[in-house]
């Protein structure tokens, strides 16, 4: 038998992703610790990290960061694979998927508040789907979408306005400190 | 202020949008828009239907005595019963589809029904 050495070669890019994967993990367990009135009801503070490395990156890398935030997020908080775990999946697919055409608006105009709002609006209104056809089948789940739609405006622009902040600080890529 | 300028034209016109949105959902997810009549059963069988627009009493005889149900537009109540513990008078109004008040020792209940039937409850 011989002994066979399996080498993973790390590129500085994985080390990249994996490094804006933790603050995004970070920022969503502080997420989950905020108590909130309503479920679903939350700031969603890990999309700064997506928009941010959206910006920065581009589109492969903010969904690397975002799949990897709630892969090792749900496994954190004990959620893997229970309801909470798909509709945060869902949202974030809704939300990239909505992404990959809102960073096509042209920049002069639109900037990273536009990317949060349609972000936000694009994930809970995943979310609201896979709620209706999978966990509470019946059209009542829709009763709450004013209370959801004001909530991912207000806290979509609030993002929206952190990045575009952050954005401003550090106008020049660069090691990102989350 | 110094967050203000961090706004792009653009932001502002999606900012106002989506609030224009989510305005116009507030009256029609939530206003209880779909009830549209109430149904009230005597010994588990529809014994009226009544259209919720307009002012209507009703008296349904059962095995206690009379249970009086008012309808007013939008809404109904149960305004008296002969049972014991008054639970479904003390229910006041019901507005929204899918509420019921159940007079079981009379064998009367009222219910509000919309245009989609509605689940009483849901368990997993």
């Amino acid at each position: 038998m011989t002994l066979s050495v399996t080498e993973l070669s790390v590129s500085a890019e994985d080390r990249r992703i994996a490094r804006l994967a933790a603050a995004a993990v970070g920022l969503s367990l502080i997420d989950a610790a905020i108590p909130t009135p309503l479920p679903g009801v939350k700031p969603g503070l890990a999309n700064i990290v997506t928009l941010l490395v959206l910006a920065r990156y581009g589109w492969t890398t903010a969904a690397w960061v975002t799949g990897l935030r709630v892969l090792a997020g749900s496994l954190l908080l004990g959620q893997f694979l229970a309801p909470g775990f798909f509709l945060s999946a869902t949202g974030s697919v809704a939300s990239l998927g909505m992404l990959a055409l809102a960073r096509h608006l042209p920049e002069r105009w639109f900037g990273p508040v536009s990317w949060s709002i349609l972000a936000a609006f694009a994930h809970i209104g995943g979310q609201l789907l896979l709620a209706r056809a999978w966990l509470i089948p019946h059209d009542g789940v829709f009763l709450l979408t004013p209370v959801f739609g004001a909530a991912a405006l207000f806290f979509g622009t609030i993002n929206g306005l952190i990045v575009a902040r952050l954005m401003n600080e550090q106008p020049h890529s660069g090691p990102l400190h989350a | 202020m110094a967050w203000l300028s961090l706004f792009r034209p653009g932001d502002w016109l999606l900012l106002l949008t989506g609030g224009a949105l989510v305005g116009a959902t507030v009256p029609l997810f939530w206003q209880g828009g779909f009830a549209d009549r109430a149904i009230i059963r005597k010994d588990g069988e529809v014994f009226a239907q009544v259209d919720l627009r307009a002012r209507h009493n009703l008296s349904v005889p059962g095995p206690l005595g009379t249970t009086l149900i008012s309808v007013e537009p939008g809404r109904a109540r149960v305004v008296s019963d002969p049972g014991l513990r008054q639970y479904c008078v003390r229910q006041g109004w019901l507005s929204r589809p899918g509420e019921i008040a159940i007079c079981a020792p009379n064998r009367v209940s009222l219910q509000i029904a919309g245009r989609t039937k509605a689940y009483d409850s849901l368990s997993y």
